[in-house]
């Protein structure tokens, strides 16, 4: 104590005093607590709305794990899986984030992403690993609620997407479906995005939606077609195989475009509505306009007509069977066939606008009667023809025949009839009929009598010309072998007669050698047959006209 | 007691640092210019200061995920406690005691003990002064244990990082628990374990 004692210090040190009464360190817990209370407050404030999927079945989901996403961003959580009261299906629980408030609107969409093979592709194979999950498309509703019905496929359209919709009428869905591609020019530009009966289920109604920027490319005249399948067509050309794409052959899809004239068309409003053609050749076919019913009766069989067979007008088709039925006449019992057709007047083109013209004013109908009336006047016919030889097909064609027989035309009947004339191919039938007849009618067993008897007695003489006269000739043949034989040997090369014709044949020849000098001498010499020769005058000296052949001159007498 | 006088009665007090013996009211100490003070400054009201800080952020420390795991892409995100329950589903009971332990006993005690502590201190209580004395020491010693969870998750999130296969990454609850082990200890160190004694020195 004494040793390190300190040097005794006039003043002592100040001691440091604390003028605060409340230590500064309690701002430590102060400001654990406000980090505290602020994460609170930021947890409170953050927690979202809590709203309820049903779906139907829990597969892949998990309390406390599964996530709601939009776009891959998280926007809450599964917190519980429950079943419902019937069990039908499953409650899911999610407590989305406070940002996610739009997806409480009435028309957000929730489904269950899962891995999916479709005709479309495979789609979610990242959730094989990492376990389904649950996404989320935000509405455009202004109402919100905290229960929703969970979709089993992803929507078509995701929300807020760029296009207009469209509404398609067909008279069924044929394989069309939910995503089916919808084409145009062969490039997708839209797909299906739902369908459902039309009123009084009368045909499909198909929603469409069109992406921006193609839906400009809707107009008011643009034609849908069915583009579902493979199209083959046997034609002069060959065959043709036309399909849009492998997705459509497998889901069906639709075609449009519009008519390569077309004048006055505009841009299409959303939700405007169309008919979906069966294919393209119709689709982009000029419209057929109001339909006309025509009836026609024909007493002949109908078999090879169907329903949906061509009526052509001087080869140009204006319409089609609509029904084939039989009528009773009780008159003469028969069963005369009612075919039902209806025809388009458009179809004529120019020839209708003229007609148009010519038939006045007043009801469309009374007009086509009257006009009908004009033609039946100059012969009009309808005939049954034959379209196919090999498969029967048979088709209705009006023409004018000059020489049908009159008919009277009743313009206030309706339907209005139009007289027949038999087919051609019935022409035909009915000539060959007449001919088989006439035939028939040919005394075929007498003349077969006849004819049997003649053949008996051919043979009659046939048994005695082999009999009688075959060996005689064979006798007669081998004498003239006999003879022809000796006349070989007799005109043989070294035979004596013909060693005698050939000197006698030499001796002639120098006879007319001599005669020919004698004449020639004479023609010089006249006057020899009187005077005799003269000596100058020896045949020696003659020179005759130059000869093929060398004159050998005789030795001189 | 003994006999031995108490430092106050000679007016001297220990410097902390190099054990000298000042004169009483000194602020530095002569030999190494250390602060010297009787007893560590205000040190109950920092202790509880501490202490209730600790307090504070343990509740985050619970609440708020430590962990985030993804594995093969599925992913989740783990509390302490909840990842305990996992282990102990897994059937791994005694690394689940060990996190239990390390992360949850341990705090505990800890808040257990230097509040009692600091009650007893405050009512200058003479109960089982010596027992109280040890229990700080073990405190002291087991502090810097609780720091295992977050070595743990920082080792874990530094070395699982493959990408798509499988990543872990620190979650914010990890900093509050590592707050509470830091306030914790400081609780601790501010301590001044001679308060228990001075219960029975009257005028101290």
């Amino acid at each position: 104590m004494s040793d390190n004692a300190l040097p005794p210090s006039p003043a002592r040190p100040t001691v440091k005093r604390r003028g605060a009464r409340i230590s500064l360190i309690w701002l430590v817990p102060i400001v654990a607590g406000l980090i505290g209370l602020s994460m609170a407050v930021h947890d409170w404030m953050n927690v979202g709305p809590k709203i309820t999927i049903t779906f139907r079945t829990a597969e892949g989901l998990e309390a406390n794990k599964t996530q709601v996403k939009y776009k891959n961003v998280v926007i809450g959580t599964v917190t519980a899986i429950s079943l419902s009261d019937d069990r039908t299906h499953v409650l899911t629980t999610v407590e989305l984030n406070n940002s996610a408030a739009p997806f409480t609107r009435k028309d957000s969409h929730y489904w269950v992403v899962r891995p999916r093979i479709g005709a479309h592709g495979i789609t979610g194979i990242d959730t094989l690993l990492s376990g389904a999950f649950i996404a989320a498309d935000a509405g455009s509703n202004e109402e919100t609620t905290d229960r929703f019905a969970g979709l089993e496929t992803p929507p078509p359209v995701s929300f807020g997407e760029k296009g207009k919709r469209f509404i398609l009428h067909t008279d069924d869905l044929g394989s069309l479906d939910i995503g089916s591609p919808i084409y145009y020019r062969r490039i997708q530009v839209g797909q299906v995005v739902s369908y459902h009966l039309a009123k009084e289920g009368k045909g499909v109604d198909v929603e469409i939606f069109i992406n921006s920027p193609n839906d400009q490319y809707i107009t008011t005249d643009t034609r849908f077609w069915n583009a579902s399948g493979v199209d083959v067509t046997i034609g002069a050309a060959g065959l043709k195989i036309d399909t849009q794409s492998l997705t459509s052959i497998i889901s069906g899809g639709i075609a449009f475009r519009e008519p390569n004239y077309s004048p006055n068309s505009k841009a299409a409003d959303a939700n405007a509505e169309f008919t979906i053609f069966d294919d393209q050749a119709t689709a982009l076919a000029p419209p057929d306009g109001d339909a006309r019913y025509i009836r026609m009766r024909f007493d002949q069989s109908l078999r090879g007509l169907v329903v949906g067979a061509p009526v052509d007008f001087l080869g140009v088709n204006i319409g089609k069977v609509v029904s084939v039925d039989l009528d009773y006449d009780t008159k003469t019992q028969t069963f005369p066939g009612i075919i039902g057709a209806v025809i388009y007047p458009k179809r004529l083109g120019a020839a209708n606008d003229k007609l148009e013209q010519i038939g006045g004013k007043g009801d469309p109908d009374e007009i086509s009667a009257r006009i009908l009336g004009g033609f039946v006047e100059h012969g009009l016919r309808a005939q049954i023809r034959n379209g196919n030889l090999l498969t029967g097909q048979l088709y209705i064609a009006m023409d004018f025949d000059p020489k049908a027989p009159r008919v009277a035309f009743n313009p206030k009947l309706r339907p209005l009839e139009i007289p027949t004339i038999p087919g051609s191919f019935d022409k035909l039938q009915e000539q060959l009929q007449t001919f088989v007849d006439k035939l028939s009618k040919l005394p075929i067993d007498q003349v077969a009598n006849n004819l049997n008897g003649s053949l008996v007695e051919l043979q009659k003489t046939m048994k005695q010309v082999n009999g009688d006269v075959l060996p005689q000739m064979r006798g007669t043949l081998q004498q003239v072998q006999k003879t022809l034989a000796t006349a070989n040997e007799s005109l043989g090369e070294d035979s004596a007669p013909r060693q005698q014709l050939s000197q006698t044949m030499d001796e002639v020849q120098r006879t007319a050698r001599s005669v020919r000098v004698l004449t020639d001498y004479l023609g010089r010499h006249p006057e020899a047959l009187i005077r005799g020769r003269t000596g100058d005058a020896a045949p020696g000296s003659y020179k005759a006209a130059p000869s093929s052949r060398e004159i050998n001159l005789e030795p001189e007498q | 007691m003994n006999g031995i006088p108490f430092a106050h009665e000679h007016d001297v007090c220990l410097c902390h640092t190099c054990g000298y013996v000042c004169p009483a009211g000194t602020s530095t100490c002569p030999r190494c210019e250390a602060p010297v003070h009787a007893r560590k400054p205000n040190s109950i009201a920092r202790t509880w200061a501490f202490l209730i800080a600790g307090l504070i952020f343990y509740i985050p420390a619970n609440l708020m995920p430590v962990m985030f795991t993804t594995l093969f892409g599925s992913s989740s995100q783990n509390t302490i406690m909840s990842g305990v329950l996992e282990f102990i589903e897994g059937g791994s009971w005694d690394i689940a005691l060990l996190i239990f332990i390390a992360s949850v006993v341990v705090p505990c005690l800890k808040f257990v003990v230097l509040g009692t502590l600091l009650v007893t201190v405050q009512r200058r209580s003479t109960w089982a002064m010596r027992e109280r004395a040890r229990l700080y020491r073990f405190i002291e010693l087991i502090g810097y244990w609780s720091m295992l969870d977050v070595l743990v998750v920082a080792l874990v999130a530094a070395l699982v990082q493959f990408r798509e296969l499988s990543t872990i990454e620190p979650r914010i609850g990890i900093l509050f628990f590592g707050l509470v082990v830091v306030m914790t200890m400081f609780a601790a160190m501010s301590f001044d374990p001679r308060l228990i004694w001075d219960a029975e020195v009257e005028d101290v």
